[in-house]
């Protein structure tokens, strides 16, 4: 049976100009004056989709573009190329208007609950703003009943909602922004790395608290994290990042067991496993390239232990492999890897 | 063997307008050359504290109140400014969270690592230079020498880090605290910072107190854990035995709420409350208000650390 997509990004390209003004970007070479661009290709065609209900994670070192991916299909960032959709609905070319009815369906959880809540606002001013904006139709009663049975959702006593964000531990504040997110019935939400800021014990109550809400309302998650042990036990789906590119998408259980991306299998390699002693860590050689000079053909190359002159000039597609995971690697097609 | 350092009921105070705040209440734990400690527990359990107070490092307005610390027999938490000068950066080193504590933004990393030699060494410019670029090898940083000339600035976070233990190296120290050395790092940069610290830990034979709240990674680095919980250590143990058999009720909430000891999706387990203010500490023992076993005990008498099996647990449950 087909799952039913909610989301889908097609060949998504992000590039962001960093040149500054013209002045800065003046150049002079063999006596001629000429000006340079500078760009940080931070999405390298993306593609992927995401099913109704499901929970869809995006790892990858600092920098490979996971939360310019948020941002993008969020309609935050406008995409250089490819194509974004809704349920079905192009999006990421409308109009602010245009974009409005969507808006409420997708949201945005970040990291550091204290910097994405006003501090000069109440809880509850916090809460009540989006839904005025979006439900203007709503009475005040309504609205007031809404702020408090969602708080008492989220586990935050709806008696507290006059009080501000300082007044609230951190795990309590991100309650809140969970609760912002929930305000206005979203079907998707965009959580980037919405736990690491926490202490562990109160990771596993955001945690659980996300599992909860996605149960009752049928919610979608991309969920960005760092943290591989975390993507293991929520997410249904992963797809890892590297420069911009998806080198490895697959259903979690396959990823984890069977990585076949050098990367993948490096990054998974490198969790610091419970009960065992010493580290036992494929080592990659050199850093990651920056994303303003991107290596030529696979992104990967200069760091792969099983790169060869292919791999040098030419980049490499996603191929479907038997278990439904997706490699983007010459050695695996190659059957080498 | 002798012990390579001794901490005896060390005693830490803030002197806060709002009233004296115990960070630190009585902690005891020693070390042996080259042993390798972990220090764990929640944010504001006090392992910074703990950290820096070894070496003395706490500043105003905190103050050690109380207890020792024994460094190759000698208590220097009574040393003066100078004389704590020719053991820290020397024979303790520390590597913190961010490089940037550690590193000069402004001068090359060439001329601060001799500059931190020749602070504590009688020798030449010349042979700063060489010892300096020995320590680039071993933490494998590429072309040392070229490397000398360049400014923090010019290096990715993980090489930055590697750079910091590198001069950490630079005077054969006994033993090393790292507060959270990876934890702004990637996964792959963190185990291979990891990996480069206990191996030279164990080819320089140097002892290694490792604080970090990450269970995963003291598993893999260190032989013994101490859990930290309101300013005081709750369990010390073998670290094998405390992530497969821990006793202290928060040890034991700590592991069950990793997503690794659950069934995928499965609802993870959740300690409940928060860790309490160093300032509304609770009665008796400071976790009761959270801990599922509670006595009546448990809120009137605060529990000591007692021999349990081959480690030590304050918790009434093993009297
Ligand atoms: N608004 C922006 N302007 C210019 N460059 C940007 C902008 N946002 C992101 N970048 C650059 O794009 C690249 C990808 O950044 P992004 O924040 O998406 O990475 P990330 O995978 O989320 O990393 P992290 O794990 O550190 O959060 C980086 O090189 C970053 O510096
Ligand atoms: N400069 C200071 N002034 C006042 N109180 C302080 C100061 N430094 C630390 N404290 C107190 O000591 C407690 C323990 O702090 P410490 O930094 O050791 O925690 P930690 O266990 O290292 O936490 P984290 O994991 O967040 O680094 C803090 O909760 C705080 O109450
Ligand atoms: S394509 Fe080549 S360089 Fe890229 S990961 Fe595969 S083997 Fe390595
Ligand atoms: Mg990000
Ligand atoms: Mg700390």
């Amino acid at each position: 049976m087909q799952k039913e997509q909610i989301l889908e990004v097609q060949n998504v390209v992000k590039h962001f100009d960093i040149s500054g003004g013209i002045l800065d970007q003046l150049r002079f070479n063999k006596g001629k004056i000429y000006l340079e661009k500078k760009t940080v290709k931070a999405l390298n065609g993306v593609s992927l989709t995401i099913n109704k209900g499901e929970t869809f994670s995006v790892v990858g070192e600092s920098g490979c573009g996971k939360s310019t991916l948020g941002r993008t299909i969020l309609g935050l960032y406008p995409p250089n190329k490819g194509q974004i959709f809704f349920k079905g609905n192009r999006i990421d070319n409308l109009s602010p208007k245009k974009m409005l009815p969507f808006r409420t369906k997708m949201q945005m959880i970040f990291q550091d609950p204290y910097a994405s809540l006003n501090p000069r606002k109440t809880v509850r001013t916090t809460l009540e703003e989006p839904i005025r904006f979006h439900q203007p139709s709503l009475s005040k009663k309504e609205i007031k009943e809404k702020v408090e049975e969602i708080m008492a959702q989220v586990g935050v006593d709806p008696g507290w909602a006059d009080r501000y964000p300082h007044e609230f531990s951190g795990g309590q504040r991100q309650r809140i922004s969970i609760a912002r997110a929930l305000m206005v019935d979203p079907e998707f939400i965009v959580a980037d790395e919405p736990i690491s800021a926490l202490d562990v014990s109160i990771q596993a109550q955001i945690l659980n608290l996300l599992m909860e809400a996605q149960e009752k309302r049928n919610l979608s998650y991309l969920f960005i994290t760092h943290d591989l042990s975390v993507v293991e036990h929520i997410s249904s789906r992963v797809a890892v990042m590297y420069l911009g590119r998806i080198c490895e998408m697959g259903p979690t259980e396959n990823l984890f067991d069977s990585p076949r991306h050098p990367y993948t299998q490096a990054l998974l390699s490198a969790i610091p496993k419970l009960g065992e002693t010493g580290l036992k860590h494929i080592k990659l050689k050199g850093e990651v390239p920056t994303p303003i000079h991107l290596p030529s053909g696979c992104v990967f190359h200069l760091r792969c232990p099983h790169a060869n002159e292919r791999c040098k000039k030419e980049i490499p597609e996603l191929i479907t492999l038997d278990n439904q995971t997706q490699v983007a690697c010459h050695g695996v097609e190659e059957k080498r890897i | 063997m002798d012990k390579l350092l001794e901490v005896k009921d060390l005693v830490v105070k803030f002197a806060l307008r709002t009233g004296t705040l115990t960070a630190l209440n009585g902690i005891n734990f020693s070390l042996l050359p080259g042993e390798r400690m972990g220090l764990v527990g929640e944010s504001g359990a006090g392992k910074s504290v703990a950290g820096f107070s070894i070496i003395n490092l706490i500043s105003k307005p905190g103050f050690i109140a109380g207890g020792e610390v024994i460094f190759e027999g000698e208590d220097i938490s009574k040393y003066n400014f100078e004389q704590m000068r020719s053991i820290r950066g020397n024979k303790i080193s520390m590597i913190f969270q961010d490089p940037m504590m550690t590193l000069n933004p402004v001068l090359t990393i060439g001329t601060q690592m001799t500059e931190t030699l020749l602070a504590h060494k009688q020798m030449s410019k010349e042979e700063a230079t060489e010892i300096a670029i020995e320590c680039l090898k071993k933490v494998y940083i590429p072309s040392p020498e070229t490397r000398l000339k360049q400014y923090p600035h010019e290096f990715s976070g993980g090489m930055r880090q590697r750079i910091v233990i590198a001069i950490s190296l630079l005077t054969t120290p006994k033993l090393i605290i790292a507060d959270e050395p990876t934890t702004a790092l990637d996964v792959t940069i963190q185990a291979e910072i990891m990996d480069l610290l206990l191996e030279l830990c164990i080819k320089e034979k140097m002892g290694l107190i490792l604080i970090t709240h990450d269970l995963g990674v003291v598993s893999q680095t260190t032989q013994k854990i101490a859990v930290m919980y309101a300013g005081r250590i709750v369990e010390k143990g073998k670290t094998l035995d405390i992530i497969t058999n821990p006793k202290h009720p928060y040890t034991q909430g700590l592991i069950k709420a990793l997503p690794q000891t659950h069934k995928k999706g499965e609802k993870l387990y959740q300690i409940p409350g928060i860790m309490p203010n160093l300032n509304q500490i609770p009665s008796g023992c400071p976790f009761h208000p959270r801990c599922t076993f509670k006595k009546d005990i448990c809120s009137q008498i605060e529990p000591s650390l007692k021999s349990v099996d081959k480690g030590e647990v304050a918790c009434h449950l093993y009297a």
